[in-house]
């Protein structure tokens, strides 16, 4: 497995390095993080934390014991408490009288999907954004930069909550309200590093031979612009699945309440929390424990690329 | 001597006929960086040289003697902001620093192209060496991807690069700095171009390897007609390639000849100095070289007197008060008061 980013342009039969070639190690620059990372312990926490967050999402229906909206263990609850663990519910029941550990499982599907595709979103976007800035320069580089500036100095939950507020209840809104906090930051990272790129040698040796802005623009400095780029998308991931909970805990998240979901099963156990603390518990931990997850990989991808850094 | 060099006033648009008329005619160029709150610094100034089609021509000189500026200015690759390059580059006659950057970018690569000094950095780290050199060949020669392909592969065996198609697939990592160098003349000479920039293609190699590549230089100009401006601080690079060969000090030109009369009678005391400072090896055993006393930076302006005044031997009190001239001295182009004695008496270069 190689850990390389190919562009969209040089893909094809020629775009992955021949297996049968010996690589010395570290010479490259995904090569070389590649070998960081696997020798380093927090990495490995945190791509197993990852690892098993997209499992059990992926795997929900498997995982779980039961159906995702069952709630034919609604007459179980009574106004003075959820039962607890028992035999049939690992974690207990639900204040709505669903199993507790179903709820969570299922809740780490919606969550990764929300955060994904939020995050994609984000990323496209701000990298459209970016590369017209950094690519382009002069004027448009001027006018997208004070456009993200603006966007920057709105928190970006804030922003959330408004375009949110904006779009209505569903999916898709928490979606985008999400990616388009994110784009502001995709798009001054990648102008950054494009910027810093563009007066590499490789870039005036592209020059000297009289290829096209255009191709030295998407097909040179824009690859070997990527590296912060995919570190940010993994820690935007944390945020991401942090504020589509928060996104649902003030109500602006999804409206179908037969789809588990973290923050919402948090609101849920509000007002049950001095009897039942174990509903709110264990949500919250399942939020905190993958948000922690992409952190660490996320900062450590940031070290293995960054030769800087390298210990 | 060309016989146009009386010609004034805007420069002819019509391309003049080739075998004639120089292929590349630099005039009074004079590259200047301006600095906040300084004086601006004069990079290059009275630069004058011209190349004929397939002839090959060195500029010399030591680090910051504006050799490398001079090249870049020739293709238009100096940054933009705070840079003005002035005077006139012709290429059959269609002057480069006011040609459109869309004309500039048809030329470059196609009519001139350029290696340049690190081989390690001046491949694109995360492309194949097949796309880096099938780019070029789609963008210029309008060849489909299959026929690109193949010509890579013909270019790569071209330059002494063996089993083509595996080396297509290859990162520049895989390759070492001699074949990325091999590679980078390949993407050079993939148009066959009129003229060849090579920018001390051959400095970050090893010594072995060197000669190597200039053996492949050589041959590879030779076959195709291209003509070649050698940029080094290595008289032993030109002394096995150049027909003239342009010493620069300072961002001027301080001699210009022949390759046979400067390397056997160099009259400039910095060329002398630079010969001296060559290893030979009919020299008496255990005999020093004889390096150039102080550094490129030991300089006064060439608005006072002689920039390499404060360093030379042969000064004289006119140095460090007249700016010398770049006149006719006979089989070449001389700017000095107080030159080295012809060969044939004793060459005093220091005391």
């Amino acid at each position: 497995m190689t850990v390389f980013v190919p562009s969209d342009l040089d893909s094809g039969p020629g775009a992955n390095p021949s297996p049968d070639v010996d690589e010395a190690p570290g010479t490259s620059l995904w090569k070389g993080a590649w070998h960081r990372l696997r020798r380093n312990p927090v990495a490995i926490l945190g791509a197993v934390l990852v690892l098993a967050f997209v499992l059990v999402a992926i795997l929900a229906p498997l995982l779980a014991p039961y159906a995702p909206a069952a709630t034919q263990w609604a007459d179980e609850v009574t106004p003075s408490g959820v039962p607890g663990p028992s035999d049939e519910h690992l974690l207990g029941l639900d204040r709505y009288g669903s199993d507790l550990f179903t709820q969570l499982i299922y809740g780490a599907r919606q969550s990764l999907i929300v955060g994904v595709i939020s995050t994609g979103i984000g990323l496209s976007a701000g990298a459209v954004l970016g590369v017209l800035a950094g690519g382009l320069g002069g004027k448009v580089d001027l006018v997208v930069m004070r456009l993200v500036d603006i966007m920057l100095s709105i928190p970006s939950l804030l922003l959330a909550v408004s375009v949110a507020a904006v779009l209505g209840q569903n999916r898709y809104a928490v979606m985008i309200a999400i990616g388009a906090a994110q784009v502001p930051i995709f798009a001054r990272l990648l102008r950054g590093s494009m910027l810093s790129q563009a007066r590499s040698d490789y870039v005036l040796a592209a020059s000297a031979l009289g290829l096209r802005r255009r191709t030295i623009v998407m097909g040179h400095v824009l690859p070997n612009s990527m590296g912060p780029t995919i570190v940010q998308a993994t820690l935007n991931l944390a945020t991401a699945i942090i504020e589509v909970a928060a996104l649902s805990y003030l109500g602006l998240g999804e409206s179908d309440p037969a789809v588990a979901e973290w923050g919402r099963m948090l609101v849920a156990a509000q007002d049950r929390f001095s009897g039942s603390p174990q509903l709110a518990l264990w949500p919250g931990f399942a939020i905190a424990v993958t948000a922690l997850g992409f952190t660490l990989l996320g900062e450590a991808l940031r070290e293995a690329l960054d030769p800087k850094q390298r210990r | 001597m060309s016989e146009d060099i009386l010609t004034v006033g805007p420069a002819p648009r019509h391309p003049q006929p080739s075998g004639t008329g120089p292929l590349l005619d630099v005039r009074d160029l004079q590259v200047t960086f301006a600095r906040r709150g300084q004086r601006p610094v004069y990079a290059v100034d009275e630069v004058s040289f011209d190349i004929r089609p397939g002839e090959h021509v060195g500029l010399v000189g030591e680090s910051g003697s504006g050799k490398s500026v001079t090249s870049l200015a020739i293709m238009r690759l100096l940054p933009k902001r705070g840079v003005r390059a002035a005077g006139e580059v012709l290429l059959d006659g269609e002057d480069l620093l006011r040609a459109p950057e869309s004309r500039l970018r048809n030329l470059r690569g196609r009519e001139i192209a350029m290696i340049f000094q690190d081989p390690m950095t001046s491949l694109n780290p995360v492309v194949t060496i097949g796309v880096q050199i099938t780019e070029i060949l789609r963008r210029h020669r309008d060849l489909d991807k299959g026929e690109a392909r193949d010509r890579a592969v013909e270019l790569l065996d071209k330059v002494g690069i063996p089993d083509g198609r595996r080396r297509l697939k290859e990162y520049p990592h895989q390759l070492s700095g001699g074949m990325r160098q091999r590679a980078l003349i390949a993407m050079a000479l993939a148009c066959e171009p009129r003229l060849l920039i090579a920018d001390e293609p051959t400095t970050a190699l090893d010594v072995t390897i060197q000669a190597q590549i200039l053996e492949l230089l050589k041959e590879l100009v030779a076959d195709t007609g291209t003509a070649l401006i050698m940029i080094t601080h290595d008289l032993g690079v030109i002394a096995g390639l150049c027909d003239k060969v342009h010493v620069m000090y300072s961002g001027r030109v301080v001699e210009s000849a022949g390759r046979r009369p400067l390397f056997a009678d160099p009259r400039h005391p910095y060329t002398g100095g630079l010969l001296a400072s060559v290893p030979r090896l009919d020299s008496p055993r255990g005999k020093p070289l004889e390096p150039i006393p102080g550094s490129p930076t030991d300089t006064i302006p060439w608005s006072e007197g002689c920039a390499f005044a404060p360093r030379c031997a042969n000064r004289v009190e006119e140095c460090t008060g007249t700016t010398p001239r770049l006149d006719d001295a006979g089989d070449r182009l001389l700017r000095c008061f107080n030159p080295l004695t012809p060969a044939g008496e004793d060459r005093v270069t220091a005391r």
